[in-house]
C-alpha cells in the first residue's frame, strides 16, 4: 500500500512523534508482520492461493508465502510474511493506566496500620470447576511471583487461601466469617466462557449477601479477562497476566483508602 | 534402550536407605488403608458385580444402593453382604432392580448371620468375580492385540493429550493424533470431575477443559483406538485419570474397558484437591490393586510439585514422592513395568545451568528406578505465551528425554498456557520430538557425566535432600497420634499445603471396617499375584 512509502513516515523521528503507527520489521514504516495458520485443505497450488488470498483479506499486501506443509491428507499449515496495510492511531487507543502508586511491602504495611488499625483480611480462592491455583498462589503464597513475596508475607495482611474448586456460597460464607476486606478469585479455565460465568455468579452472590456499600473489594485475576470489563463482571478490579503481589497489595491499600474516605 | 549404568555413581547405601525410609513411612498408612473402606470402594465393588446405569437425574444406581445400605446397616460390614442377602431373600431379581427399589425406599437391608450370611457372601463372591474375570479378559485381549499389532518401534512412547469436552469430537482428534505419531492418547477429564462423588453415565458431549470419564466414553474411545491400531500396525494405548473421589470406581471401569494407563498418584488428591487423606489412601490402595490386576500402567503426578514450588528447591520432593509412590504401588501388587513415575522439566530457564540441573534430575530418576517406564513431562510453568521461546524450551525438554532414556514422553505444546493446542501446534510439537529423537537419542551411548562433576554432584545432593525429608517424615508426630506420614501431610511438609487427616473433602465417606467386614473384590485382590513375567516386557 502506498501509505507505507509516504515520506512523512520514512524516518524514525517522524514516526515517533506522530500518533499513527505501523508494525516494524526491519525498516521504519514497512508494516511487516508474520503469521501462521492452518487451512482445511490438502496441500496443493490452490491451497497456497487460498492462503495468500486470506492474507490479503487480512490486510497483508504484499503477502509472502514462506512456508506451506501438509499435515495429513486434509490440512495444510502456512507461514506468511507481509506488510500490513492497517494503521493504528494512538489517539484512538484507550487502556487502563494504573491510577495508584506502587508501594513497597513496608509502606503498604504502614498505610494499612494507619488506616485500619488492624490487619487487612484477604480471602482468596479458585472458584467453580477451576483447579488452576497457579495464579492465586503466586499472589497469595509467601513464595510470591517474579521475585516479589506474596501477600502472606505482608505483616498487616491476613491471608485466607481457600484453594481450588471452591463453591461460591462457601466463599461468601468464609468471607463473612473472616470479615474479609477483599476477596480475590482466580479464573484460568476459559472454555465456554467459564471464567466470565463464574465471576459474575460470584459478584452477584456477594451483592446479595452483603448490605449495599459493604461488599468487600472484589478482585478477579486471570490471563483472559478483558481489560475494562470490571463493570460487566461486577467486580472492582481485574488483574491479568504478569500481575505481581506488590501491585495487588498497592491496589488494596489505595482502594481501602478511598472507601475509608467515603464512609462517615 | 541403552540403560545408563551407574552413570551417576550414587552411593548404594544411600539408595537403600531412601527405599527403607519410604517403606517405613508407608507402612502405617497401608495399615489404615487395610482397615477402612469408603463409599467409592463399595461402589466400585458393585460395579464389578455388574451394577451400571443411573436414574433419570443421572444419579448412578451404585450410589443409590450404597447410600441405602449405609443408612440402614452402615458401611463397616461392606455392602455386598446385605445387598446379596436382599437378593437371596427375593427382594429383587437382580442388582439393578434392587437399586431402583432401594432408591425409592422399598427394600429393607439387614446384616444376615450364620448360614444366611455365608450364603450371601458366597453369592457376592460369585457376582463380583464376574467383574474381575472381565478385567482378566481385558488384560488378555490387550496382550493379544499388542502381539498382533506390535508395540511402538522406539522409546520413549509419545504421549498426546486430547481434550475437547465432547467424546465424539475427541474420537477423530485422537485418531488423527495416533496417525500423526502418538503412541498414547490421554483424554483429559473435565476439571470438575475429581470432586464429584459419583461417576457420570453414558457418552458425554459437555465438559470443561476436558471430557468426563464415563464407562461409555472409555468404551467408545478404546474401540476407536483399536480401529486405528489395526490401521497403523501398532497398538495405541489409552490413558485416563483414576484420581479424585471416585478413584476405585474409575479404576474398575478402566480395567473392564481395557484402558492401558491411568493417572494415579498417592498424594495428589490430598495436596492439590484437598481430598481427605484417609479417603485418598484407602481409595488409592483399592484402585492400585485393580490396576495391578488389569495390567494397567500407572502415571504418577510429581510434575505438580514443581508447578507449585520452585523446581530447584523442590527437586527432592519429586524424588520423595516417587519413592512413596513406588512403595505404595508395590504394596498394592503393581510391578516395576507398571510404574510410570512422573517428573517434569520445570526449572526456570532464566537461571544459570538450568539445563544441566534438568539433566541431573532426570538421570537421578532414571537411575533410581531402572525398570520403571518413567513419565517425562514438559515445561508448563515457564511457558509464557512467547510461543517461539516455548518451542525452543520444548526442544531442550525433548533433548533431556532423549539423553536419559525416558519411557513415556508427554509432548510439550508451544501454546501451553495460551490456548488448547491447534492442529498445527500438535504437528509442530511432534516434528520437534522427532527431530530431537532422530538427532540425539544415540547420545545415551556417548554421554556419561564426568565423575564428581556438576551433574553427579547435583544428583547426589537431591538424593540426600530426599533422604533428609523422608527422615523428617518418618519421625513426624502430631497431637492426634496419627501415622507420621499423615502428620507430615498435616503440618505442611509437602509444599505449603497443610492437610490434616480430619479435614478435606470426602471424609464422611470413610468407615473403619468391622470384624465381619467382607468385600469379595478386596479379598480376591489381596490374594492375587501377578502372572509370570512375559518375555520382552
Amino acid at each position: 500500500m502506498s501509505a507505507a512509502k509516504q515520506p512523512g513516515q520514512a524516518t524514525p523521528s517522524s514516526a515517533a512523534s506522530g500518533s499513527i503507527i505501523r508494525p516494524y520489521g526491519d525498516t521504519t514504516g514497512d508494516g511487516m508482520v508474520q503469521m501462521s495458520f492452518t487451512l482445511p485443505l490438502p496441500h496443493d497450488k490452490k491451497a497456497e492461493g487460498a492462503a495468500l488470498q486470506l492474507a490479503r483479506k487480512m490486510g497483508l499486501d504484499p503477502a509472502l508465502l514462506v512456508h506451506a506443509k501438509a499435515m495429513g491428507p486434509d490440512f495444510t499449515f502456512f507461514v506468511v510474511y507481509g506488510s500490513s496495510t492497517h494503521l493504528v492511531n494512538l489517539d484512538d487507543v484507550h487502556v487502563v493506566e494504573r491510577e495508584y502508586p506502587l508501594l513497597s511491602a513496608k509502606d503498604a504495611n504502614l498505610t494499612i496500620k494507619k488506616q485500619l488499625r488492624r490487619k487487612l483480611v484477604v480471602v482468596g480462592a479458585c472458584i467453580g470447576t477451576d483447579a488452576h491455583t497457579v495464579g492465586i498462589d503466586a499472589i497469595l503464597n509467601i513464595k510470591g511471583f517474579a521475585g516479589e513475596k506474596g501477600l502472606e508475607y505482608y505483616r498487616e495482611i491476613k491471608v485466607v487461601n481457600l484453594g481450588a474448586q471452591v463453591l461460591v456460597p462457601e466463599l461468601v460464607a468464609r468471607a463473612r466469617a473472616e470479615k474479609a476486606d477483599a476477596v480475590l478469585v482466580s479464573q484460568v479455565v476459559t472454555q465456554k466462557d467459564a471464567h466470565i460465568h463464574n465471576t459474575t455468579q460470584m459478584s452477584a452472590a456477594f451483592r446479595e449477601a452483603y448490605p449495599a456499600g459493604q461488599v468487600p473489594i472484589l478482585i478477579a485475576g486471570g490471563p483472559r479477562f478483558e481489560d475494562g470489563s470490571e463493570k460487566a463482571l461486577g467486580v472492582d478490579r481485574i488483574f491479568g497476566r504478569g500481575t505481581t503481589p506488590g501491585e495487588v497489595a498497592s491496589y488494596l491499600v489505595h482502594e481501602i483508602g478511598l472507601r475509608k474516605g467515603k464512609k462517615p | 534402550m541403552t540403560r545408563p549404568d551407574a552413570m551417576l555413581e550414587l552411593d548404594p547405601a544411600v539408595v537403600r536407605r531412601a527405599r527403607a525410609l519410604a517403606r517405613k513411612a508407608a507402612a502405617p498408612v497401608v495399615k489404615i488403608a487395610r482397615s477402612h473402606t469408603t463409599v467409592s470402594v463399595e461402589r466400585a465393588t458393585l460395579r464389578l458385580a455388574g451394577l451400571a446405569g443411573a436414574d433419570h437425574e443421572r444419579v448412578p444406581w451404585v450410589n443409590h444402593l450404597v447410600t441405602a445400605v449405609r443408612d440402614e446397616v452402615g458401611l463397616e460390614h461392606g455392602v455386598t453382604t446385605p445387598v446379596y442377602d436382599a437378593l437371596l431373600r427375593g427382594e429383587a431379581p437382580d442388582l439393578t432392580t434392587l437399586a431402583q427399589k432401594a432408591a425409592s425406599g422399598n427394600v429393607s437391608f439387614r446384616m444376615p448371620t450364620g448360614r444366611e450370611a455365608t450364603a450371601a457372601r458366597r453369592a457376592a463372591a460369585k457376582g463380583v468375580g464376574a467383574g474381575l474375570r472381565t478385567i482378566d479378559r481385558s488384560r488378555a485381549t490387550r496382550d493379544r492385540l499388542i502381539k498382533r499389532h506390535g508395540d511402538p518401534k522406539t522409546k520413549p512412547w509419545i504421549y498426546l493429550i486430547v481434550a475437547t469436552g465432547d467424546i465424539y469430537e475427541d474420537i477423530p482428534q485422537a485418531q488423527a493424533a495416533a496417525r500423526e505419531g502418538a503412541d498414547i492418547i490421554a483424554v483429559i477429564r473435565s476439571t470438575g470431575q475429581s470432586l464429584l462423588d459419583y461417576v457420570p453415565e453414558g457418552a458425554t458431549r459437555e465438559g470443561f477443559a476436558g471430557t468426563y470419564a464415563t464407562q461409555e466414553n472409555f468404551r467408545l474411545m478404546r474401540a476407536a483406538l483399536d480401529d486405528v491400531s489395526k490401521e497403523l500396525g501398532r497398538y495405541v494405548r489409552l490413558t485416563n485419570y483414576a484420581s479424585g473421589l471416585c478413584m476405585p470406581e474409575i479404576a474398575a471401569l478402566a480395567g473392564m474397558e481395557r484402558l492401558d494407563m491411568m493417572l494415579n498418584d498417592s498424594m495428589y488428591g490430598i495436596l492439590f484437591r484437598d481430598i481427605n487423606p484417609i479417603r485418598t489412601f484407602v481409595d488409592q490402595r483399592f484402585s492400585r490393586q485393580v490396576h495391578a490386576r488389569a495390567g494397567i500402567i500407572i502415571n504418577t503426578g510429581e510434575d505438580n510439585y514443581l508447578t507449585t514450588a520452585d523446581a530447584v528447591e523442590a527437586a527432592h520432593t519429586v524424588t520423595v514422592s516417587q519413592l512413596l509412590n513406588e512403595r505404595f504401588a508395590k504394596e498394592a501388587g503393581l510391578e516395576d513395568w507398571q510404574l510410570g513415575l512422573g517428573h517434569a522439566f520445570e526449572i526456570n530457564p532464566d537461571i544459570p545451568d538450568s539445563f544441566r540441573m534438568e539433566l541431573a534430575h532426570a538421570m537421578l530418576a532414571r537411575q533410581l528406578f531402572p525398570d520403571a517406564p518413567l513419565k517425562w513431562m514438559p515445561p508448563t510453568k515457564h511457558m509464557t505465551g512467547d510461543v517461539f521461546r516455548g518451542y525452543l524450551l520444548d526442544g531442550f525438554f525433548n533433548l533431556v528425554g532423549a539423553m536419559t532414556g525416558q519411557g513415556i514422553l508427554l509432548v510439550g505444546m508451544m501454546t501451553e498456557a495460551v490456548v488448547t493446542p491447534f492442529l498445527s501446534d500438535r504437528d509442530l510439537a511432534l516434528q520437534n520430538v522427532r527431530y530431537v529423537m532422530n538427532a540425539a537419542s544415540g547420545l545415551t551411548e556417548d554421554f556419561h557425566p564426568p565423575r564428581d562433576g556438576y551433574i553427579q554432584t547435583r544428583a547426589r545432593q537431591v538424593l540426600s535432600e530426599a533422604v533428609d525429608l523422608l527422615d523428617r517424615i518418618v519421625s513426624d508426630t502430631d497431637a492426634a497420634g496419627d501415622a507420621p506420614l499423615l502428620a507430615a501431610i498435616a503440618d505442611g511438609t509437602f509444599g505449603l499445603m497443610k492437610r490434616p487427616a480430619t479435614g478435606g473433602k470426602g471424609l464422611d465417606g470413610v468407615s473403619e471396617r468391622a470384624d465381619d467386614y467382607d468385600n469379595p473384590a478386596t479379598t480376591a485382590l489381596d490374594a492375587w499375584t501377578p502372572p509370570a513375567k512375559m518375555a520382552g516386557r
